[in-house]
């Protein structure tokens, strides 16, 4: 049977691996080339790289530190970050990725969901989405979680995979960065809408949390995190050994 | 040396770079003479039946893979490079294949419970059925990635290992020097380059 996922994160910016607490307070960690062959080793099933840049010039640095993870690196490996046309998710697969993901730039142009799900498949179409609660709703935030788009997320989620998109990364601000547990109430919303795989992200602790989140949602198809796994705190192979020994599916 | 074969479908730089890193010479060719002389074929593919099909049969290369496949090259298909070998595809639509290995690829839809997420993607155990020098150096129930919402059917005497998502589906094939994985070797991490070394070694 198919195992449940477990999937670093690195935030990428100047060609170095960030990570914030709640998106703020960066903190320079380690090289994305070295970290991707690293966790690639022990056990990480998936990467995403996540580019914050903001000029064109760290932009290429960012497609060339892509391509030599690719070069090197043999599991699946998906993209975000700046993607905002079909030419964006062109630069990035030609690089080596073999999934992107779509956040703000889905926002700005719902479009742009259905038209690369048609020229790259379903597959290959990763929604992202930052969620906070809002007056007792699930709200869609923009541009790295700051900024309230008003839009209800369950429906706005439901809409992306109806139009193409293949997988969704379920980030809960509410839980980002506080480390006392994925959102289980708003993962459980989604999972109840959709249809495609959905990955949680956003507060994992430690190796419990994992625990936690794989066994009161069964139908969770993987965890995603970014500073337990870059500063040691949790090792997946670890993680890995007391899933089995939970009874989870898991790749060893 | 490896000849990858480059019909216009899909990003070719993983599966170049992962033989390369098993220590194979390897060209991406949509030139049929290079992949002619070349000592394997590698047969990739991502998307639709439909449009892969046709995109072979207008770059002419389907005869070329054909040719060198019956006079006995290895060949491998990948994904949906593999449903390509099959009699035809069942993809929204009727579309013919390669005709290289009797059978016909199906929705997973058909066989498997409604709950289950389609795609299957990720990383599922292959359970061996017949023996293939391919899984040389891998064990029965090491994990590979999937990422597919058809599969191949009616194929059974051909099946080298399935994998369990809530059926049984037909994870790789082989008849003769014709190889077939649905999932992606490329991407499958260590045993995945395992399964592409003992490939260059037949």
């Amino acid at each position: 049977m198919i195992t449940k996922r477990i999937i670093p994160c690195l935030d990428v910016r100047n060609g170095r691996v960030v990570k914030g607490v709640n998106f703020e307070g960066l903190n320079d960690v380690a090289s994305p080339v070295d970290l991707a062959k690293y966790y690639s080793k022990n056990g990480a099933d998936e990467l995403v790289f996540y580019d914050i840049t903001a000029s064109y010039e760290e932009r290429a640095l960012f497609t060339d530190i892509l391509r030599e993870t690719a070069r090197s690196v043999f599991i699946p490996l998906t993209v975000g970050g700046g993607i905002n046309t079909t030419a964006d998710f062109d630069r990035v697969l030609k690089c080596g990725a073999d999934k992107v993901s779509v956040n703000s730039g889905a926002i700005r142009n719902p479009g742009l969901i259905e038209e690369a799900a048609k020229l790259y498949g379903d597959q290959c179409v990763v929604l992202s989405c930052d969620i906070k609660r809002v007056n007792g709703e699930f709200r869609v935030f923009s541009k790295g979680g700051r900024e309230d788009t008003g839009m209800e997320a369950i429906s706005w989620i439901k809409w992306c995979v109806d139009h193409g998109a293949g997988e969704v990364v379920v980030n809960s601000i509410d839980t980002d960065g506080v480390k006392q547990g994925f959102d289980l109430p708003m993962l459980d919303a989604v999972l109840k809408a959709v249809s495609v795989p959905v990955i949680a992200s956003g507060g994992a602790g430690g190796i419990q949390d994992f625990i936690t989140l794989f066994t009161e949602l069964p139908t969770i198809d993987a965890g995603l995190a970014a500073s337990i796994f870059h500063f040691g705190e949790v090792d997946i192979r670890d993680l890995k050994q007391v899933m089995k020994e939970k009874g989870i599916n898991t790749r060893l | 040396m490896t000849a990858i074969v480059d019909y216009g479908v899909g990003n070719l730089f993983s599966l170049e770079s992962s033989f390369k890193a098993v220590g194979e010479e390897v060209i991406v060719a949509s030139d049929p003479e290079v992949i002619r002389k070349a000592d394997r074929i590698v047969l990739p593919g991502v998307g639709a039946f439909r449009d892969a099909a046709l995109k072979l049969k207008e770059s002419g290369l389907d005869q070329v893979v054909t040719e060198e496949a019956l006079k006995g090259k290895p060949l491998l298909g990948i994904c949906l490079g593999m449903q390509l070998l099959f009699d035809r595809s069942f993809e929204y639509g009727e579309y013919e294949g390669l005709k290289l290995i009797p059978g016909n690829v199906r929705p997973i839809r058909d066989l498997t419970k409604d709950t289950l997420k389609i795609p299957h993607i990720g990383w599922n155990p292959l359970i061996f059925r017949n023996r293939t020098p391919l899984f040389r150096y891998i064990r029965e129930g090491d994990c590979v990635y999937f990422v597919h919402s058809y599969y191949a059917a009616d194929c059974t005497p051909y099946v080298t290992a399935d994998t369990e998502y809530g059926a049984y589906l037909t994870a790789s094939v082989q008849k003769d020097n014709i190889f077939g994985c649905q999932f992606h070797p490329e991407k499958s991490g260590d045993v995945g380059l395992n399964i592409l070394r003992a490939f260059t070694e037949i």
